[in-house]
């Protein structure tokens, strides 16, 4: 009996192929871009964590000076009184004028000690010779190739888990080349401790304890960026299920009669029911396989994108390429199958609690449908509100899109009645009957369409929101670039002798210098860097401040004050007026801030005879040029005859903001990718609803045929009905959009990165998503409307029949 | 093998057979470094300091325990001194790095532990005004600068322990005024030890804490010479017998022959060194211990001192599962003396 | 000839002249005159009336209305003469749901663009309709429907009023009121009517009456 009852539920996608193929299409494009965004998390979460893992240190708990360093007796202290703490001593040091960032760690304590001997004894080096003088660097083979090419006196072991740019080395040798033999930068916490120690907090009250995991800064910021790609990979995963929800309704709609027929000959609903469930497993099986598949591709293809992002946003470096992982796959498919639960859940119910002898069911609409607008918007409205209340009480990135969830799902609710009244106020400009007739079918239609309506909706308020933040974004960027970079050539020497030589040369010419010379160190713990600037009036007139006390350049110059970017600002609620404590010895009121995009650290700017004083020794190989437009490539060129600097140390203003530009708009190519997915599924919504609603569209047409509207009247009604939806659609998307871009801009950004970002408008990109919405309505609306063409009288004379 | 490890194997020395070749240069020689000299006299207390131009040092406390619940325990807390070069310099720059064992044995349990640290800024090291010997919060402390009353600590995740010990006889010298010979071939040491130590004091264990008493044995020793070429490892007694008299002995285990020495210490304290071949020792029954056959048993005979005795580890799976591992633990004695003592084993691979 | 049907014959897919559903059907209906066609089901009434309606194609013989021949009009043609000539009742009424009561009755009309307001009003005044204007049709009762339904198709003062088993839903009260009605309004406005029934006694109000059986008239 099972058997045979399967085969009859079963032969029902044999006569509707279309519908299973929307089925699965609709589910496995959920599961492709949920799986998708998965993957991309994992590997670069993985690839983090390996990092982290080899280098062993960027997660663990730390204890940080409150400023300046950690004396070293003072570590010896702490491990006398029981404290297993490895001690870490970082610093820049330059190798024939390149600069590496250099980590200096006891081998005997630091955890992953073992990976660095393993690498070095693969170099097959005596073991213990990275302990004794001239010692030993460990860096990531790219590294190593320039710690090669700098020919320093030590010998360099390569090893791909150190993060780009850093030289790993002992303690005896880092100290040796930082001149530093009596501090730390900062104290790592051993996992393994001892019962009944002393408080840290009692031992050493002015060290500040970073706990693990908080301590990786990226591990902060990155974050923001998986929770943004998961926000999209969970909209698009939604958005696919509305187009599954209609269908598997549908196709259980149309099953009603076989349901009642097999009742009637002895099968029991019990069986039926679990049945149609197998029935829809088997096919969330079939997607979800089909899903990953696709969705592994889309992570391939957008994962050097993510790259770009995580180390031109947030300067963190993924390795490797995707690899898979069972538990990617196993939880994509659950997933989908979760997914199709929820969506075919309603419908499934419905059938059993049909009853055994009934009428089918009469689609009394109007009222039906009036009210679940209205409680609809009414639950929507409430949920906007909470969101708002969120916002209001709560701070931090998880308030953020918290409220941006609600606002999402909120206006996703109201949208029907919103809709609804859009096209009544339509209506009342409707000329003509058939006109009239249009409007009203329209909101007729609305209920079975206002899933798909939402998931448009939503995709377009996204792409309004990401678009208008993204835009924003880059027009401040650019305007930032032509304000920062105003000297015209930018030279980097290879050493600060051939730097000396540079600025008198160039003194000698006549063409005015700007040196950029910094000192790095930290702030509370993170990285800061001071740059020394020679007062010039270009400063004055071009740096982009965000906020200055009315003398900023002044004081500054003067050497009394410092200018600081927003980022450290915002970190530590410092605004004008305010003290920068760099080390004990150390203060500097703060003049003004400026804007600094795309750095994720801080960073300070003093007058550069104030900084030589504290920092004599800071390189001195950085200058900006002041120089006529006509005369940059002949002095590049006369530099170029004069010394020894290759190419690429030597740059015009016009290659660097091309550059960074190209970083910028690289980094975003993934957003952009998703918004258009995101667009894509929900134009398959709508015509998959669109074509779901087929049946239910005839008993409307065939009278309005019947009193004389040509078929070829309706199938154009039937296109401009579906245009006329999703304008209204996207007309109402466009606000929540711009709400959307706020959050992403004022809310969001600040969180994630540090930086306010004033929103600008972009009506033309309206203009375009909404021909493209529109385009997707044309096109959704094509299928059913050749179908009207074509469809045989007969087809809409059976809607009169008097069996029915 | 890591640096920890590389360098916790040429801390250990005597086990130069053991080095892999890549480590020779390091490991074999004694170039730069001082070089044991049967002249030298031993001056305290001086000697009780580190001798940071020789290779290789150590201060090594054993002692069998009777706890108030009447088991009977071992303990060992063993400081290591290691030079990488000869001198001493400031910071970072030391080229001494220290390592410290403890361990607590019973019957049927085994802990053991270790740390690291290098010398140059306080972590770990030997000051002699008064005694004080550390790593971390490791601790062999005098009261003042002999070694009559020290107080020992080790703490670690699962164990700890606080014990005073009290001298009640004078230092012994090993070999020749403390120039112990190690091999046919000449390697030596400085040598000395403090066998008579009482010791009282509270084992923190996982069941809770208890109260014991009972002997200690300090050995202090330097040198700069690996074993012989073809030594492999030694096994090495120390034994207290009921008499009040106590017996050293090793045997440095080679293909062309063991190399076996000691020192037998007469009930007042008075040391009389052994001749080579005088002391014999002979594994009676091995046992698996962490996938090596290694002696648990054995018969050692002092034929002179008319010693003839069986000595049985309290608990044969003793293992120092430390960088450079090795068998370290308690054992009683009975035959022709009875009595208690410690037992280490090296080389076992 | 308000209707003019000549040796129509019509075969649905799979049907062979021995089975089509009409074998060579010939009738005349004049303006103001009315004829019942009854039969068995599945006889072929409905497909005979959708014929009449320029609702569908025959295969051969001819279709005139009011003069025009079907069988040679384009879509748009047979459109333009639904919107005109042409108007409908069905058994099930198909009313449009999402127009209001007033709308409804206008819609016909004004598709053809032939709506008299004076007309409509009268219209709605008989069928007793006025106090429903701004509901939607869900709201009424059935008759009340049908007569939605019947006002709709008078509004636009068709030659030809094809109705289809019309009161096929209706109580027999209801039923013979709406009837009733519609043949006081048809006389009225100079209409022919052209109406399918299984009801002898509604086939006895009428002018005429048609018996279908096996394609043929009998
Ligand atoms: N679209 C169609 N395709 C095939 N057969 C049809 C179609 N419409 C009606 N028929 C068949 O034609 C015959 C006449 O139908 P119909 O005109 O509706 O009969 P009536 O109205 O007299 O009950 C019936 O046997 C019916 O099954
Ligand atoms: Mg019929």
């Amino acid at each position: 009996m099972t058997a045979t009852a399967f085969l009859a539920i079963l032969s029902h996608w044999w006569r509707h192929p279309l519908q299973l193929a929307t089925l699965i299409t609709g589910l496995a494009l959920a599961a492709g871009l949920w799986s998708a965004v998965q993957a991309i998390n994992a590997e670069a979460r993985a690839s983090y964590s390996q990092a982290a893992e080899q280098l062993g240190t960027a997660g663990a708990a730390r204890l940080v000076p409150e400023t300046g360093a950690i004396p070293v007796a003072r570590y010896a202290e702490l491990r006398r009184s029981g404290w297993q703490l490895a001690p870490v001593l970082e610093g820049i040091i330059r190798f024939e004028g390149q600069s590496f960032d250099i980590m200096g760690v006891d081998l005997l304590q630091h955890p992953q000690a073992q990976g660095l001997a393993l690498a070095a004894e693969a170099d097959s080096a005596p073991a213990l010779d990275a302990l004794l003088p001239p010692g030993r660097i460990f860096a990531h083979p790219e590294t190593a190739a320039l710690l090669d090419a700098s020919q320093t006196d030590h010998p360099v072991t390569s090893m791909t888990g150190l993060p780009r740019g850093v030289a790993m080395a002992d303690l005896s040798l880092a100290s040796r080349l930082l001149g530093q033999s009596t501090s730390l930068s900062y104290l790592l916490i051993l996992p393994d401790q001892r019962p009944g120690l002393r408080p840290l907090e009692e031992l050493a009250p002015e060290l500040t304890f970073i706990p693990a995991r908080a301590a990786s800064d990226a591990a902060r910021l990155t974050d923001s960026f998986h929770l943004n790609l998961t926000a999209f990979g969970l909209l698009s995963f939604a958005v696919g299920l509305f187009i599954v929800q209609g269908t598997i309704a549908l196709s259980l709609e149309q099953r009603r009669g076989m349901t009642r027929t097999l009742r009637g000959l002895g099968v029991p609903m019990r069986l039926l029911a679990s049945l149609f469930a197998a029935e829809l497993a088997a096919i969330a099986l079939v997607s979800g396989i089909a899903g990953l598949a696709g969705g592994y591709l889309v992570a391939a293809a957008l994962l050097p994108g993510v790259k770009a992002t995580l180390s031109g946003l947030y300067g963190v470096p993924v390795d490797g390429s995707l690899s898979l992982r069972p538990s990617w796959i196993l939880s994509g498919l659950a997933m989908t199958l979760g997914g199709t639960a929820l969506a075919g859940g309603h419908a499934l119910f419905m059938l059993w609690r049909m009853p055994l002898l009934a009428a089918p069911a009469t689609h009394a609409r109007g009222q039906q449908a009036r009210r679940s607008h209205l409680t609809g918007a009414g639950l929507g409205a409430v949920i906007i509100i909470v969101g708002c209340i969120i916002l209001h009480l709560f701070h931090g990135l998880i308030a953020g899109f918290a409220f941006l969830g609600s606002l999402m799902l909120g206006a996703a609710l109201l949208l029907p009645l919103l809709v609804s009244a859009s096209l009544s106020l339509g209506a009342r400009t409707a000329k003509g009957p058939y006109a009239e007739w249009l409007w009203a079918d329209a909101r007729a239609q609305l209920p079975g369409i206002s899933l798909a309506l939402m998931a448009l909706m939503l995709a377009l308020a996204a792409n309004i929101g990401v678009g208008t933040m993204v835009s924003s974004f880059r027009l401040t960027f650019t305007g930032w670039l032509d304000q920062r970079l105003f000297a015209e050539v930018y030279v980097t020497t290879a050493n600060d002798v051939q730097g000396a030589e540079l600025s008198e040369w160039l003194h000698a010419q006549g063409i005015h210098v700007l040196p950029r010379r910094h000192h790095d160190t930290r702030y509370k713990g993170a990285p800061l860097r001071v740059y020394g600037f020679e007062d010039d009036p270009a400063y004055r007139k071009n740096w982009p401040l965000i906020a200055a006390l009315p003398d900023v350049w002044d004081q500054a110059a003067r050497g009394q004050a410092v200018l600081i970017n927003e980022q450290l600002a915002r970190r530590n609620g410092l605004v004008p007026g305010n003290t920068l404590e760099l080390s004990p010895d150390w203060h500097l009121s703060i003049a003004g801030i400026y804007s600094d995009y795309g750095n994720p650290n801080g960073q300070a700017m003093m007058s550069l005879p104030a900084l030589l004083t504290r920092e004599p020794n800071i390189p001195n190989r950085n200058f900006g040029l002041r120089a006529a437009q006509s005369e940059v490539h002949k002095i590049i060129k006369n530099i170029r005859e004069e010394f020894d600097i290759p190419p690429e140390s030597i740059l015009d203003q016009a290659t660097i903001k091309a550059r960074s530009l190209a970083v910028f708009d690289r980094t975003f190519v993934i957003t952009a990718t998703l918004n258009l997915l995101t667009l894509g599924v929900a134009g398959f919504a709508l015509l998959t609803s669109l074509l779901t609603l087929w049946n239910q569209r005839l008993p409307q047409i065939a009278p309005v045929w019947a009193m004389g509207a040509s078929r070829r009247q309706l199938a154009a009604g039937e296109v401009l009905r579906s245009l006329l939806l999703a304008a209204a659609t996207a007309i109402l998307a466009l606000p929540l959009g711009l709400v959307l871009a706020w959050t992403l801009l004022s809310v969001i950004n600040v969180e994630a990165f540090g930086w306010q970002i004033p929103m600008y408008l972009f009506p033309f990109d309206w203009l375009r998503l909404f021909l493209l919405a529109l385009l997707a309505a044309i096109i959704a609306a094509v299928l059913p409307a050749r179908r009207l063409i074509r469809i045989a009288p007969a087809e809409l004379l059976k809607v009169f029949a008097n069996e029915r | 093998m890591s640096v920890k490890s590389a360098l916790v194997t040429m801390a250990v020395f005597w086990a130069g057979a053991a080095l892999p070749q890549s480590y020779a240069g390091l490991g074999s020689s004694a170039e730069g470094f001082a070089i044991p000299q049967q002249s030298t006299r031993l001056n305290f207390p001086a000697d009780h300091g580190p001798h940071p131009d020789f290779r290789i040092e150590w201060w090594y406390l054993t002692a069998n325990l009777e706890g108030s619940d009447g088991a009977s325990y071992g303990i060992q807390w063993t400081l290591f001194r290691s030079a990488l070069a000869p001198g001493e310099a400031g910071g970072w720059q030391s080229p001494q790095v220290w390592m410290a064992h403890a361990a607590v044995t019973s019957q049927d349990q085994h802990f053991f532990a270790e740390r690291l640290a290098r010398g140059g800024f306080g972590q770990a090291g030997v000051e002699t005004a008064p005694f004080d010997a550390w790593v971390d919060d490791w601790q062999m402390r005098s009261v003042d600068e002999t070694l009559e009353q020290i107080s020992l600590s080790a703490n670690d995740l699962t164990f700890s322990y606080a014990l005073n010990l009290t001298a009640d006889g004078p230092l012994v010298l090993h070999g020749r005024h403390g120039y112990s010979v190690k091999s046919a071939s000449g390697q030596a040491s400085h040598y000395y030890s403090q066998p008579h130590y009482q010791v009282s004091g509270t084992l923190s264990l996982p069941d809770g804490p208890v109260e014991v008493t009972g002997h200690g044995w300090l050995d202090r020793e330097w040198s700069s010479q690996p074993l012989a070429e073809d030594q492999s490892g030694w096994d090495w007694f120390s034994l207290r017998f009921d008499s009040g008299e106590k017996l050293m002995g090793f045997l440095l285990r080679s293909k062309t022959g063991d190399f076996t020495s000691g020192t037998w210490i007469t009930a007042e304290g008075k040391a009389e060194p052994l001749r080579p071949g005088a002391f014999q020792a002979e594994a009676l029954a091995v046992s698996d211990v962490q996938g090596r056959n290694i002696p648990t048993r054995w018969h050692a005979s002092l034929p002179e001192k008319g010693v003839s005795v069986e000595i049985q580890s309290l608990n044969p799976q003793s293992w120092m599962g430390t960088s450079f591992s090795y068998w370290e633990g308690p054992v009683s004695v009975s035959g022709s003396h009875s009595g208690k003592g410690y037992l280490e084993m090296t080389g076992y691979e | 000839m308000v209707l003019k049907i000549r040796d129509v014959t019509k075969r649905y897919p799979g049907q062979t002249a021995e089975t089509a559903v009409l074998r060579g059907i010939s009738l005349d209906l004049s303006a103001g005159s009315s004829l019942a066609l009854t039969g068995e089901s599945g006889s072929g009434k409905s497909t005979l009336l959708h014929l009449a309606g320029a609702l569908d194609h025959f295969d051969s013989g001819e279709v005139e209305i009011d003069g025009t021949g079907l069988s040679s009009l384009s879509d748009s043609q047979r459109a333009a003469l639904r919107r005109r000539d042409v108007s409908l009742v069905f058994q099930q009424f198909n009313l449009i749901p999402s127009l209001s009561v007033d709308k409804n009755i206008a819609l016909h009309a004004r598709l053809g663009g032939k709506w008299e307001t004076s007309w409509g009003t009268r219209l709605k005044a008989r069928l007793g309709l006025s106090d429903l204007q701004d509901h939607y049709p869900e709201q009424p009762s059935g008759g009340q429907q049908q007569r939605v339904a019947i006002a709709r198709a008078l509004a636009v003062r068709p030659k030809l009023l094809l109705a289809d088993e019309p009161t096929g839903n209706l109580d027999e009260t209801a039923s013979a009121a709406v009837m009733e009605l519609m043949l006081e309004l048809v006389r009225e406005s100079g209409t022919a009517l052209f109406l399918v029934t299984h009801s002898a006694a509604i086939a006895q109000m009428l002018d005429r009456r048609l018996h279908l059986r096996h394609g043929t008239a009998a």
